[in-house]
């Protein structure tokens, strides 16, 4: 723990993250927001360990523009190893200094005092004092230093606090707030659709309609009966009349195949072997839809020249700087808090929601308004996961790979608001609204966006990785669990099997042979080891292994997969090792590492979001199907690696490594090799027929 | 606007709705039981599931006079009940991780145990799941807590 992280740097204060309140509790602010992946919980014992109180005197402020730190987005699995990481600063920095007092006044040496839940006991002797009561007499507004002793920890693991309050309630869904309207969009069905015509009066005398809210082409309902305001809806959607776009209905993986602007060079280095031979595998992915199981939903409320918003933005001061710019207001004017939404899996319909309902809630001053979107809002409207294609070539000599080359080509993966970026979608619609722009993606340095994890894990002496983003096409792209690397990691992985393969090499040895990081070697050879490679090839089963550090420096992961072929593939199994330094709540990682590969699994075998024309055909889950119950695989993950080592983000590890394990038992059990995700039964017919 | 009376959790109670309201949005705006949720409103994702006279039904897809006087059971009845084993599993094995599916999926399989002799075996309990959607992959883990609980409610049976 030598040098401080970002956010502790721009909250420099133990007292920006820690107080110690009057009733006895601990109120701790994080900046970081609980999306399901279960980081409330991790905070929690973070700051509850490190003070040595009991984990249920910890109240967490989250994501709150009215006092909780501007940690940027909540994304990029750097919730742990950055925000929980400076949160525990704080906490050690506050048990030094209380330490401290209590020592002068016990006239004792520090090293002899103890906390036990709050309590200061002197060679494991009571005493009469406790952080609270210290609280009161030392000035904790003062900077947090790196020069403080860490603390061994002593709180066991804790489970999901939240789960039983979320059983029945505890979503942004569930709360009412006195006089709330409930409010509706009616979005068009597709982006650049206009709004030609619509009967706002026969709209306003639908049955239980207070008010419709046309401003431009944005067009809402609000009725004080959620119920009359989806028939309402229901109505609109079958009488408004938009433009109509193209005929020739949108490919984007053959948009992007078909690109040939010129590729940006994100990483060169070393010389291109001087002989070799070449092995190349070209692979895309269709675009993806978040698919969370509860819709976008926000509440908002006008009053007294104040915006206040309720939301599950991954990014709430983002998107108080966006609102404000789009709604021409005073950004001190706006208030945005975090509350809990469904699974959050990257950049999804948050935001938008949130400016419909300020949009709507601006009609009918005073009021709150709670807009809860449709699931083919969720499906239309909100950013999909950018399509892409990428192409590795491997430059093969001496039996080894010594050469690399890869191209992902791609839309942007980065569309979120921001101060300057107003990306909103009904931004885009009301009358002094915004044209729509397509945003730059992120650059490498940034962990990168199509080229994130295009850099082989391998020693590999020649390599060059190139990215071209392709700016045109008629749908809002954005992040996606993993971004880049679900597919770049899927492109190297099936190259290193397809040259393992042709040198008759085991493609776990192979790997082993090309991997210098003994952290890599030992996630590579403990999931192989829990699947019992190379398995047995006698039961009319295939296996795979994939393996990438995330963003070539976050977790370590290596999955295998076990598959059957009949009509459609099943991964019957999966085998997962993954190393993340110190595992805060390893159950935690193991959740997320299991969520992981489900969520990896449905998108390599099922998912594929369709286009007619350029309004989105999929938009109900029998269009979208995803993996159900009796198609899951069973799940094993071991944590392996030095719990010494600083913590690394785990929640989007398994992305790539599950795809590119299914893609290579696929290969092993067919003999061709699929590069069009989804491997749908349709796509194992035409390969097995070319 | 009409008054509809039928039993929920146990308790006899009348609504006064427009007759086409779905029992969905009875149950959560007009009688608080925030617990059966809305995810898609085609009965594709079955976080709605409520027990009408016992048997699971999509609370999105029923009309509030489809369950006139019929007996409505929604999760609050299960986690109203002392250490039920399916609230007990699920939580003790973190079997979850956004939450939002938990609901229907719990309603489901106290369905599917109610109407199994003995323990159902996992396949069972994931085909009686197929029309229960989870985002979050907290699949495995909500099997095996189901599984735990069956095993549970047979011994103490």
């Amino acid at each position: 723990m030598s040098t401080l992280p970002a956010p502790v740097v721009a909250y420099p204060l133990i007292s920006d993250w820690i107080r110690f309140e009057p009733d006895g509790t601990l109120r701790v602010r994080t900046g970081r927001v609980e999306l399901g992946q279960g980081i409330a919980t991790a905070m929690v014992q973070i700051a509850a360990d490190a003070l040595s109180v009991a984990p249920e005197r910890v109240r967490l402020v989250s994501g709150d523009t009215r006092e909780a730190p501007d940690e940027g987005v909540t994304a990029g699995s750097l919730s742990v190893s950055v925000g929980g990481v400076s949160l525990r600063f704080a906490a050690l920095a506050a048990r030094a200094r209380l330490l401290e007092r209590a020592a002068a006044l016990l006239q004792s040496s520090t090293d002899a005092l103890d906390i036990v839940d709050g309590e200061v006991r002197r060679s494991g002797m009571a005493s009469d004092l406790t952080l609270w009561r210290l609280a009161e007499e030392v000035d904790l507004a003062v900077a947090i230093t790196t020069d403080v002793p860490p603390v061994p920890h002593t709180l066991a693991p804790l489970p999901r606090a939240d789960l039983l309050s979320r059983i029945a309630g505890g979503f942004i869904h569930d709360m009412r707030l006195p006089g709330m309207l409930h409010g509706r969009p009616v979005h068009p069905p597709a982006l650049h659709a206009r709004l030609l015509s619509v009967d706002v009066d026969a709209l306003a005398a639908r049955p239980g309609v207070a008010k419709v809210v046309r401003d431009g082409d944005f067009l809402g309902v609000l009725a004080e009966r959620e119920d009359d305001a989806l028939a309402a809806v229901a109505w609109a959607t079958a009488n408004a009349v938009w433009s109509d776009g193209p005929a020739e209905s949108l490919d984007p993986v053959a948009h992007l195949a078909a690109a040939d602007g010129e590729a940006e060079v994100v990483l060169l280095k070393g010389e291109p072997p001087a002989e070799g031979t070449r092995f190349s595998v070209e692979v895309s992915r269709p675009p993806l839809s978040h698919g969370s199981i509860g819709p976008s939903c926000a509440i908002a409320q006008w009053s007294e020249e104040r915006l206040t918003v309720h939301c599950h933005s991954q990014a709430v001061y983002r998107l108080k700087a966006a609102l404000a710019e789009v709604l021409g207001l005073d950004p001190a004017t706006v208030d945005v808090i975090h509350r809990n939404g469904a699974g959050c899996y990257g950049h999804n319909g948050a935001d938008d929601v949130a400016l419909d309902a300020a949009l709507l809630a601006r009609a009918v001053p005073g009021r709150p308004v709670r807009v809860v979107w449709s699931r083919a809002d969720e499906f239309g409207t909100a950013p999909v996961g950018a399509p892409m294609v990428t192409r590795a070539t491997a430059i093969v000599a001496n039996g080894r790979i010594e050469g690399f080359e890869a191209t992902a080509t791609s839309f942007t993966h980065s569309s979120r608001p921001g101060p300057g970026a107003p990306y909103l979608r009904s931004a885009y619609l009301i009358e002094d609204g915004v044209p729509i722009e397509t945003p730059g993606d992120i650059p490498l340095a940034a962990g990168g966006g199509a080229e994130r994890n295009a850099i082989p894990a391998y020693a590999i002496a020649y390599q060059r990785v190139a990215k071209r983003v392709v700016g045109d096409i008629p749908v809002r792209t954005s992040a996606m669990r993993g971004l880049g690397a679900f597919l770049n990691v899927t492109a190297i992985e099936t190259l290193v099997d397809d040259v393992a393969r042709a040198l008759g090499e085991d493609p776990v040895a192979f790997r082993l042979a090309h991997l210098d990081d003994p952290r890599a070697r030992a996630v590579v050879e403990a999931a192989a080891d829990g699947a019992g490679w190379p398995g047995t090839s006698a039961d009319g089963a295939a296996y795979g292994i994939g393996y990438a550090r995330y963003k070539n420096r976050a977790g370590y992961c290596a999955v295998v997969a076990r598959i059957e072929v009949e009509e459609d593939v099943r991964v019957t199994d999966a085998w997962a090792a993954v190393d993340v330094g110190e595992a805060i709540n390893p159950d935690g990682v193991r959740n997320q590492i299991e969520g992981g590969i489900v969520q990896s699994t449905s998108w390599a075998l099922k998912e594929a979001v369709r286009y007619e024309g350029d309004r989105v055909a999929t938009r109900d889950w029998e269009t979208y199907p995803i993996l159900t119950f009796p198609e899951v695989p069973r799940i094993t993950v071991r944590i392996v690696g030095p719990q010494d080592a600083p913590p690394l983000g785990c929640g989007e590890a398994a992305q790539g490594p599950t795809a590119a394990a299914i893609s290579n038992a696929l290969a092993e059990a067919l003999g061709v090799r699929l590069t069009a995700m989804p491997f749908s039964r349709e796509a194992i017919v035409a390969a097995l027929s070319a | 606007m009409q008054s509809f009376a039928f039993v929920v959790n146990g308790a006899e109670i009348v609504v006064t709705v427009p007759p086409e309201t779905p029992l969905l949005y009875a149950l959560r705006n007009d009688l608080a039981l925030t617990g059966t949720r809305f995810g898609c409103g085609d009965g594709l994702c079955g976080v709605c599931t409520v027990l009408v006279d016992g048997e699971p039904r999509w609370a999105c897809q029923l009309r509030v006079w489809e369950v006139e006087a019929k007996r409505v059971e929604t999760v609050e009845a299960l986690i109203a009940e002392p250490r039920h084993p399916l609230v007990t599993e699920v939580l003790a094995g973190n079997a979850g991780q956004c939450g939002y599916c938990l609901s229907g999926i719990l309603m489901q399989a106290r369905a599917l145990l109610d109407r199994t002799d003995g323990v159902p075996d996992r396949a069972a309990i994931a085909t009686a799941l197929a029309g229960n959607l989870c985002r979050c992959g907290a699949h495995g883990r909500i099997l095996d807590a189901i599984e735990r609980a069956a095993r549970t409610i047979a011994e103490a049976a």
